[in-house]
């Protein structure tokens, strides 16, 4: 009995540990992705390569969530609305959520399970089949190579996807609100463009999504780098990208979201 | 060959998340509403401005004329001074009168501007003179029932 | 500059607090094509990677081209690396490069080539492992032994004087096998490199190299011409050129006795 409980501490300590361990190492990691970055730059078709594994090949699943997410909003913040008669305030709530709160996060969760875990695996395949081993020995730094490139695809088209979900978002609000329900189209722009501000909605949505997309990719990556050369271990490390880089997100934004919204 | 069809992907996708920023900043946002630089500053002092904040519309006549621009505590009369940003497209008379309006029940609340008689116009930096605060609710029903019970005292009042 | 290119002495290595291996010394002169040999997991993978730089010697003296392994930093190591190939195991080609590129990387990684050239150059290497035709194929698309010579030709892309061999042979058909040693033998003569193999295959080995060692939990325990080897009488070598099931390496992992473990126990 004791001694079970005293497994269960002993267990839960070395858990703890083996997270600040791994905190550190990411750490680490993230600052020397940053300081070998300088070369990609003058390289930039290795950049324009992981835009388009990253940017492009999420687009479909970004741009129909959007729409689906905006439909959804928009029959749901009618159905609200309409109790207090105020529907032409529709394009206000679904613009609002969109573009504070919903475009960025969920954006975000799409592209951790859909390009994130595709980092993942892609460097945790290269690590096990020694291609990263083999770069090393033909003098070229991996991270320099392939880590880097990689990362800063990612935090270009984080921002352009998360504009993208909350653009279709909206287009779906409007398709559902205006076209077929019938919500009056001039109040539903202009009450719209009454409440959204540029600076305090708008950009505080794109940083989200910029920090979003450095802390997706940033997981992958070392994720991927950090994965036991086997397929199970790169299968685990995927899974893990996913999970973590999901808690984190939804982490970050309440941390961003109190210091942007705050009193305001 | 094929990073040329990449290149092409990137580029479309690129141009398509620029389009959506720019839906983003000037159709949904407010930054095409009104060009801030063609416009011209007037302050109104408020007794109570209720729930009403920085950028809220500014309307006359249900249209948004401009834009609360800043919202201070003035200690000398102790009054909530309000700065309004207005469209230079549109000339109020220096007698205007400024008021807090909330648009529905529970909707947001904003500026009306009721036009005035005067010759002439406001200029940057004018001070609007006749103002009416918000309503706030809870002094309305406090009041409504002070009356009331008013009322009922000098009913039984007379009754006796 | 002397004669020797790989120079170690009383090398140890350990992980942690493991000894992986035990005053090793060896030399390869320029020119030569040498062999390690051992079973599975007696530390001559490990002996490979010290030599390409990617573990420091824990004790010792490791030598490579004159540069000390011990003392050299990062842009010194990668230096010496761009003098110096090494072919992995199962190729380790870069699998979203075409073969082509593949060979080409190193150029273009490395110099400031103009494009036509690179092609050229990598062409050659291509042509030098018999696949030159198969220059716009996809890793994925190449048997084991096509993806070991493109590996093969990828590593000599910088004309190397040194490169590694780890397990060339693994996992070969006999008619790969066969080509494979023989090219390792020809480009080391042509190109005037000198090779270090580590391997397990003894047949194809004797044919082909200058020298063996033979490694046995962490100690150099043989080494000699192939002639040398195939007479010894060493125990060890004896079982392993012969692929005998017992011997000093014992077919049973270490257990109680047999008996005791059926609880026969009389």
């Amino acid at each position: 009995m004791i001694n079970g409980l005293l497994n269960g501490v002993r267990r839960l300590g070395h858990r703890v540990v083996d997270m600040l361990w791994r905190m550190g190492v990411s750490t680490r990691f993230f600052l020397l992705l940053l300081l070998h970055s300088g070369q990609c730059f003058r390289r930039f078709h290795l950049i324009i390569r992981e835009v388009f594994s990253t940017g492009v090949l999420s687009l479909i699943i970004i741009l129909v969530s959007g729409l689906f997410v905006g439909m959804v909003l928009g029959l749901q913040g009618y159905e609200t609305l309409q109790t207090y008669g105020s529907e032409e305030a529709l394009g206000v709530l679904v613009s609002l959520s969109l573009v504070r709160e919903l475009g960025p996060v969920v954006a975000a969760l799409l592209f951790a399970s859909r390009a994130g875990s595709a980092i993942t695996a892609e460097i945790g395949l290269m690590k096990a089949t020694e291609q990263l081993a083999a770069m090393e020995m033909m003098a070229v730094n991996p991270i320099a190579r392939v880590v880097a490139p990689r990362f800063w695809g990612g935090v270009i088209s984080m921002p352009l996807l998360a504009a993208l979900f909350s653009a279709m978002g909206i287009l779906g609000g409007w398709l559902v609100g205006v076209v077929l329900i019938g919500v009056d189209e001039g109040s539903f722009w202009s009450q719209m463009q009454a409440a959204v501000d540029f600076r305090e909605d708008i950009l505080n949505g794109m940083i989200k999504s910029f920090v979003f997309g450095v802390a997706v990719t940033t997981i992958a990556l070392f994720e991927g780098y950090d994965a036991p050369p086997t397929a199970e271990g790169v299968s685990r490390a995927t899974t893990r990208t996913v999970v973590t880089s999901s808690l984190a997100i939804l982490g970050l934004d309440f941390i961003l979201t109190a210091f942007m919204f705050r009193g305001v | 060959m094929q990073r040329a069809t990449l290149d092409l992907w990137v580029g479309f996708f690129v141009a398509v998340g620029l389009a959506a920023m720019l839906f983003l900043a000037l159709k949904v946002g407010n930054m095409g509403a009104f060009d801030s630089a063609k416009a011209y500053e007037v302050k109104a002092s408020f007794e109570n401005i209720g729930g009403l904040k920085a950028r809220a519309p500014v309307k006359s006549a249900g249209v948004v004329v401009g834009r609360v621009a800043d919202i201070s505590f003035d200690t000398g009369t102790y009054e909530a001074s309000v700065t309004l940003k207005l469209d230079s497209r549109y000339p109020f008379p220096k007698d205007s009168s400024a008021s807090i309006m909330t648009s529905g029940l529970l909707g947001e609340q904003y500026v009306a501007l009721e036009a005035g008689g005067d010759d002439k116009m406001l200029a940057n930096g004018d001070r609007l003179k006749l103002t009416q605060g918000a309503v706030v609710l809870e002094n309305l029903i406090g009041q409504f029932l002070y009356n009331k019970a008013e009322g009922e005292g000098k009913a039984e009042n007379s009754a006796q | 500059m002397s004669d020797n290119l790989i120079e170690i002495r009383d090398l140890s290595f350990a992980y942690s607090d493991r000894m992986v291996l035990k005053g090793i010394n060896l030399s390869a002169r320029r020119g030569q094509v040498i062999a390690i040999m051992g079973n599975s997991g007696c530390g001559k993978t490990t002996l490979l990677r010290l030599i390409g730089g990617a573990m420091r010697p824990t004790q010792g003296l490791l030598r490579v081209d004159g540069v000390d392994m011990g003392e050299v930093d990062q842009r010194g190591l990668y230096r010496l690396r761009r003098r110096m190939g090494m072919l992995f195991q199962f190729g380790a080609l870069f699998t979203d490069m075409s073969v082509l590129d593949n060979v080409a990387f190193q150029l273009r990684e490395h110099t400031d080539l103009p494009e036509e050239m690179i092609r050229d150059l990598a062409l050659m290497k291509l042509n030098a492992v018999g696949l030159r035709g198969a220059q716009d194929l996809m890793p994925s698309e190449l048997s084991g032994g096509m993806a070991r010579r493109v590996a093969l030709a990828r590593s000599i892309a910088l004309d190397p004087a040194l490169i590694l061999y780890d397990e060339p042979f693994a996992g070969l058909d006999p008619i790969s096998l066969g080509v494979t040693g023989n090219l390792i033998r020809r480009l080391t003569d042509t190109l005037g490199m000198t090779s270090v193999v580590v391997t397990h295959d003894v047949h194809e080995s004797l044919k082909m190299v200058d020298y063996i060692y033979f490694v046995s939990e962490g100690v150099i325990v043989a080494q000699g011409t192939p002639d040398e080897i195939k007479a010894s009488e060493l125990p060890y070598v004896h079982q392993f050129v012969h692929g005998e099931e017992d011997g000093p390496v014992p077919f049973h992992y270490p257990a109680p006795s047999y008996a005791a473990d059926l609880e026969l126990s009389a």
